[in-house]
């Protein structure tokens, strides 16, 4: 059990700084995910709480106590990595008790100890197999195994299921937010896959080249993304954005011209407008409705069946491709020109720099 | 298809023939060893005599072959294994901690080898005498250990090189120190890789001359000085010559085959996965 905090840390190799200052306070028993495209520094990040790679400035501290020059041996933390890492020499019981022959444990502890975490993690038949001898999610679960058996303060997870098939993947997602649960140990998680940090993690630090660009639950980045960046990162399919340029200023509202010709109605953002300023316009698949009267016109390129939905991929008068929802069941063909409603009240907007504009009312989930 | 087997056939051909060329000196010598010295020089030479133990008689009266022998085993074995002891941490830094210099490093130890051991010669054998070296077993064994490091120290960088840093990284994770990583990790997971780098520094140090004729006359001497005393100036005795060459090379040459497999394994080893 671990509270593990960043202080303005920093990291270069060399000349180049992949990690700008990053502060952030992991509580104990959270799940944390940092999510990301890749390169922005969310492995070294956690390579760098782990110890493996040394912190060029700022400070880590693990329950409170500078870490940052103590050996990963020493910090008492277990990590799993991407390609599992596991001993090939060693069979899977070896593999698991490795740390605790380190620390000194007794055979008849090492075995008790094992036994334990094999059969939490159903694996008691395998303990005697050589790693060459398992299937991918076997050896996953080993490596899980390997860090559990440690008992550590904080699990470090780094893409531990993107080696894995589809279907496996969905099935150790379930299994890993079980053993958060049953462990109730803090768990740092890096991945590149929103979905996983989505469905996963009580909290997301989305980076994007070495800086924090949003901190917060996983519904607050969907439904309030800070910036352009996490908006287009968070949430599959894709968030659509429209290029648009403000006509009118109202009271209440906004009306914004859209580069098809189009003009659509938003709410008015808290933030004071020039008149004149480019700004993009973001909507969810979800939010886009196939009306008649919609104000944006286009052509059904594809359509994506899933069964209880579809996604409707069109593309607009000025070459622009949106995505939009709609019913499973939808009569819709691709060919068909198609109009779209626009749910005004659960739009993004974003300035130039990329800013989202805050939204008036309640900042709290939409329906 | 045609074409590919007649392919294979020379190719088979070429190797059997390639082979037997080099095989047949030491074929030869073995013939020697039990002809009379009439045989061995006769023109044309003989193939078929009836065979004697004589040479092997006299070369065993003439000197002490155990003890040579026994040199030789030490001296092969010690610097091996003072060649891996020092080999090993560097190899093992060089691999895993590379720096911007670390290929240079490399280059460096090899280009060592490029240097005739006669150009160092007085220089070392000054340092020898100096240090009391000179006709000890352990004097031998440092230089040997010298002069196998940069093939040693290449051949574990490369083996070394084929296991993925994670798992060193995991077991850092797990609570390894250096040491521990060193022993219960890389090297286990090296085996077959030290082994082959150890089989050819022995071989390289048993089959040394240079420095055994030099450095060293009768206690620590090697049996490369025992089959240099049969070349004697005064004529060449042909059929004792190769007798105690046989008998030199007959240790490493039957170590040699009984471990080739291993030294394949090792040379071919694809590490960990």
């Amino acid at each position: 059990m671990a509270t593990v905090e960043l202080r303005n840390v920093r990291k270069q190799f060399g000349n180049h700084e992949v990690i700008h200052g990053i502060d952030l306070l992991i509580q104990d028993h959270e799940f944390i995910a940092f999510v990301g495209p890749s390169g922005c520094g969310k492995s070294t990040l956690l390579r760098m709480i782990a110890g493996l790679e040394q912190v060029t400035d700022g400070e880590v501290l693990i329950d409170g106590s500078p870490a940052q020059d103590v050996p990963p041996a020493k910090r008492g933390l277990a990590m799993v990595f991407q390609s599992y890492a596991l001993y090939p020499h060693m069979t899977v019981a070896e593999n698991m008790s490795f740390s605790l022959r380190l620390s000194g444990a007794s055979k008849a502890e090492r075995e008790q100890k094992v036994r334990a975490v094999a059969r939490i993690l159903e694996m008691e038949p395998l303990l005697e197999r050589k790693p060459s001898q398992l299937s991918g999610g076997q050896l996953q679960r080993v490596a899980i195994g390997r860090a559990m058996v440690r008992q550590p303060k904080a699990f470090l997870m780094d893409e531990p299921l993107s080696n894995l098939d589809a279907a496996l993947q969905g099935q150790m997602r379930l299994e890993l937010a079980r053993l958060h649960r049953e462990l109730n140990t803090t768990m740092i998680y890096v991945t590149h896959d929103q979905l996983e940090a989505m469905t996963m993690a009580d909290r997301i630090v989305v980076l994007n080249e070495g800086n924090v660009e949003q901190l917060g639950s996983p519904l607050e980045l969907y439904q309030h993304p800070a910036t352009f960046f996490v908006a287009g990162f968070i949430g599959a399919p894709k968030m659509n954005f429209l290029d648009a340029e403000i006509k009118t200023v109202g009271e209440q509202s906004l009306t914004l011209a859209l580069a098809s010709g189009a003009s659509v109605v938003v709410p008015r953002p808290l933030q004071e407008l020039n008149g004149d300023e480019k700004i993009r316009l973001g909507v969810r698949a979800e939010h886009l409705a196939l009306e008649q009267e919609g104000d944006l016109r286009g052509e059904i390129e594809a359509l994506e069946h899933l069964g209880p939905r579809a996604y409707i991929h069109a593309r607009l008068a000025d070459g622009a491709r949106l995505v939009a929802q709609t019913d499973g069941d939808t009569q819709a063909r691709p060919g068909d020109r198609v109009a779209f409603r626009v749910r005004s009240e659960a739009t993004h907007l974003f300035n130039a720099s990329g800013k989202a504009l805050t939204r008036p009312g309640p900042q709290t989930p939409l329906s | 298809m045609r074409r590919i087997g007649q392919t294979r056939w020379g190719l088979a051909v070429a190797a059997w023939a390639i082979a037997l060329g080099m095989f047949f000196p030491i074929l030869w010598m073995f013939l020697c060893s039990f002809k009379t010295e009439i045989a061995a020089v006769a023109v044309p030479p003989k193939l078929f005599f009836r065979p004697t133990l004589e040479n092997y008689y006299a070369v065993l009266q003439r000197a002490d072959y155990l003890a040579f022998a026994r040199n030789s085993v030490l001296v092969s074995l010690g610097s091996t294994l003072l060649a891996l002891a020092l080999a090993i941490p560097a190899a093992y830094s060089m691999a895993f901690f590379p720096t911007r210099r670390t290929r240079d490093i490399l280059l460096w130890m090899l280009s060592t080898k490029m240097l005739p051991a006669v150009g160092v010669l007085v220089p070392i054998y000054l340092l020898w005498r100096d240090l009391g070296l000179l006709d000890t077993v352990f004097g031998l064994i440092l230089i040997d250990s010298i002069s196998v490091l940069p093939i040693v120290v290449w051949m574990l960088f490369s083996f070394f090189r084929e296991v993925p840093a994670v798992i060193l990284e995991a077991s850092r994770m797990d609570g390894a120190t250096q040491t521990e990583e060193l022993l219960h990790v890389l090297l286990p997971l090296c085996t077959p890789g030290i082994a082959a780098t150890a089989l050819l520094s022995i071989i390289l140090c048993w089959n040394e001359a240079f420095w055994s004729l030099n450095l060293t006359t009768v206690k620590a001497a090697t049996l490369t000085n025992f089959t240099a005393s049969f070349s004697s100036p005064e004529g060449l005795f042909w059929a004792k010559l190769s007798a105690a060459s046989t008998l030199s090379i007959a240790p490493i040459l039957i170590f040699g085959w009984m471990s080739q497999r291993q030294m394949v394994r090792g040379l071919s080893f694809g590490a960990v996965k």
